[in-house]
């Protein structure tokens, strides 16, 4: 395929192709709208290049799937949408309990339950973070261009592997099937991070080293490393335990292994003028309407700023203390009740100032328009 | 029948977890895990190539004592998991050790599915008639009238036959044993691993402290008669009349058919996608 040449493609085929490009030769799915282009991307393009697809017989089977074969050694996804998530939930918490690297990704729809099976939604933002039960933090990328699909998914496999646990990717209906022109990078530039294998002699091996800032290798099954995964609060070499000590080791590199990493984890996008007065916080598909209004407030002389997180989770709190705490307002413009502004509001805090948080909620199956986000910050100001 | 040393035994025991095991005394758990190890010694499969994948229960805690690769996993959940394992690395042996509640409740959408598939997992189901380690509540095998603590006034509910179950669904190797004829089970398992296909092989169990106790079986040793008295081989079982059958049930290998296996029709769909080199060509 010649990759300079821009093809017209769509959002949901982007980031199946990211995941082929970043190495992922496993895939188990089940089929749901408006996630399922993905699964049958996956259908036609890995038996050809050697890789696995199964279709399983549920969502909750495929997240297993995925991650009984990561343990076996391979870069293993599973894509889904609003009901699908919720039924991987419990197998979400399973990786990032284990620790095994594989990727979920949500096209989110309008929910709750069935909801609006066709029609994007951003009702997901927080059970990205909350999926599973028990504390565990998440990373989760979300993405606003057809181009991003591809790049986004491609860096969520490789922090899956890098950081030892599950990754999801959002999107949403409007995004997984928007077509865009594309002209994918040269995989020579792209970088691919794959999982360390031990070199170590096996009675050395320790499954689950401390330190979370130090890339352990990772053993899989049939390497001659006959390691133990559970569930159960385990040890460092993952047998079950209850010693206080070793669960807080357990539960504190879990914790830690992300917050002290943010540095590497977080990532944002600037989109306007940095000096403006006015900020709009958005991410995904709502931060395009967000961009065509600074647009046209630009074209009117009115300054703007947007900062879009690209990495959801962990939140860019840094980020929204250094562009957004001096503003005299922030519009949050989301496809929910407000699951991205509790977080604006929890980071800023109680100020002296007066500053207006605007939130611009949809949650119709409606998309939020450039014209809306300027009428709201005209009804404020 | 091969004589199995106790040092081969051993051998497949870790060192680095330390006993005693969770189970109660009398339970049947580690006759299991005894027979599982001894048909792998004398198939001498290497332990770097074996899996043993489980859920959740007192019998899906077997995984932790053996030196192989080994998850404990999801409840209900370990055959997908097992099947993610198998179909990343088909060279491994991958067997699954569940429970009656385990695989045939929470479970059982994944072992029907896994039965019409074809895979070739060896499913060893541990049916103790009741959940166990949450202190007794009724089960999907849990016999009529039976009490469990979530049927105080004795089991109104109708139970699953599993062995039927999963011939119907599709599995190629179907059998059933129990926990008093060990020998027995031994060989029966040994026939499951080396059946290229999906396996499924019951093992009735006794479940003295939890269900015994509560339906007022007798204790440890009486529950093992009790095994040997219920369950009668096949071709015994057949030869019986109407009132002999009464409270007896079969035991044996029920199905034990060749049919194409998952995992190797993947590979041969693979293997029809390449591209063909043409001549030249390294």
């Amino acid at each position: 395929m010649e990759r300079k040449k821009p093809v017209l493609m769509q959002g949901n085929e982007a980031v199946a192709r990211g995941a082929v490009d970043a190495g992922i030769n496993f895939f188990a799915g089940y089929p749901i709208t408006p996630s399922t282009e993905i699964t049958e991307f996956m259908s036609r393009e890995l038996p050809r290049r050697g890789g696995v697809f199964l279709q399983m017989e549920d969502e909750i089977a495929s997240i297993s799937a995925i991650i009984g074969a990561s343990l076996a050694g391979a870069k293993s996804m599973t894509a889904t949408s609003g009901p699908g998530i919720s039924l991987m939930s419990e197998g979400i918490g399973y990786a990032k309990m284990i620790e095994q690297p594989c990727v979920v990704v949500n096209v989110m729809r309008g929910g709750p339950s069935t909801g609006l099976p066709t029609h994007p939604s951003q009702a997901d933002i927080q059970q990205a973070r909350w999926c599973n039960h028990g504390d565990a933090p998440a990373i989760a990328v979300y993405p606003s261009s057809v181009l991003e699909c591809y790049e986004l998914t491609m860096r969520a496999v490789n922090l899956a592997e890098k950081y030892r646990t599950c990754v999801i990717v959002l999107s949403d209906a409007m995004l997984g099937h928007m077509r865009e022109p594309v002209s994918l990078p040269n995989l020579e530039n792209v970088k691919i991070i794959e999982r360390i294998k031990p070199t170590i002699p096996p009675e050395w091996y320790k499954h689950y080293p401390d330190n979370p800032k130090y890339r352990a290798p990772l053993a899989s099954f049939g390497d001659g490393y006959r390691f133990h995964v559970t569930g159960l609060a385990h040890d460092s070499h993952g047998f079950p335990t209850t010693r206080p000590d070793e669960v807080e080791i357990m539960m504190d590199r879990l914790r830690n292994k992300i917050t002290q990493n943010i540095e590497d984890l977080v990532q944002i996008e600037l989109f306007g003028d940095e000096c403006a007065r006015i900020a709009i916080f958005a991410a995904g598909i709502t931060a395009r309407a967000a961009k065509a209004a600074i647009e046209i407030a630009h074209q009117h002389g009115k300054k703007l700023l947007l900062v879009r997180p690209l990495t959801i989770w962990p939140f860019p709190d840094e980020a929204v203390r250094t562009y957004l705490s001096d503003k005299k307002m922030i519009i949050v413009p989301e496809l929910n009740q407000g699951q991205l502004s509790i977080e604006i509001k929890r980071v800023l805090g109680k100020s002296k100032k007066t500053r207006k948080i605007v939130e611009i909620n949809k949650v119709t199956g409606e998309m939020i328009t450039p014209e809306e986000i300027l009428k709201a910050m005209k009804e404020v100001n | 029948m091969k004589k199995i040393p106790q040092k081969a035994i051993h051998k497949y025991l870790r060192h680095n977890k330390k006993f005693p095991h969770v189970w109660c005394p009398g339970c049947s758990d580690g006759i299991v895990l005894g027979a599982t190890i001894r048909a792998i010694a004398e198939i001498g499969w290497e332990k770097d190539d074996c899996a043993m994948v489980s859920g959740i229960g007192c019998s899906s805690r077997m995984p932790v004592y053996v030196d192989f690769n080994t998850a404990h996993t999801l409840h209900g959940r370990a055959i997908a998991y097992a099947t993610g394992i198998k179909m990343a690395k088909p060279s491994l042996n991958v067997c699954v050790i569940t429970g009656d509640g385990d695989a045939s409740a929470i479970g059982g959408n994944h072992l029907i599915h896994a039965c019409r598939r074809n895979i070739n997992l060896t499913v060893i189901c541990l049916n103790n008639h009741i959940y166990g380690m949450t202190g007794g509540q009724y089960s999907p095998t849990t016999p009529h009238d039976a009490i469990a603590t979530t049927m105080p006034y004795g089991n109104i509910d109708n139970t699953f036959d599993l062995c039927q179950l999963t011939i119907g669904a599709g599995a190629t190797f179907v059998a059933r044993t129990t926990a008093y004829h060990a020998i027995d089970m031994q060989s029966i398992i040994k026939a499951g691993f080396e059946h290229k296909g999906f396996s499924f092989i019951e093992v009735m169990c006794a479940c003295p402290v939890i269900f015994g106790r509560l339906n007022k079986q007798g204790d440890a040793p009486q529950m093992m008669r009790n095994l040997r008295d219920s369950y009668v081989p096949l071709i015994a079982y057949e030869k019986m009349n109407a009132d002999e059958i009464q409270g007896k049930s079969p035991r044996g290998i029920f199905k034990n058919e060749e049919s194409p296996e998952y995992s190797e029709k993947y590979a041969k769909l693979v293997e029809s996608l390449q591209p063909v080199k043409g001549e030249g060509d390294e």
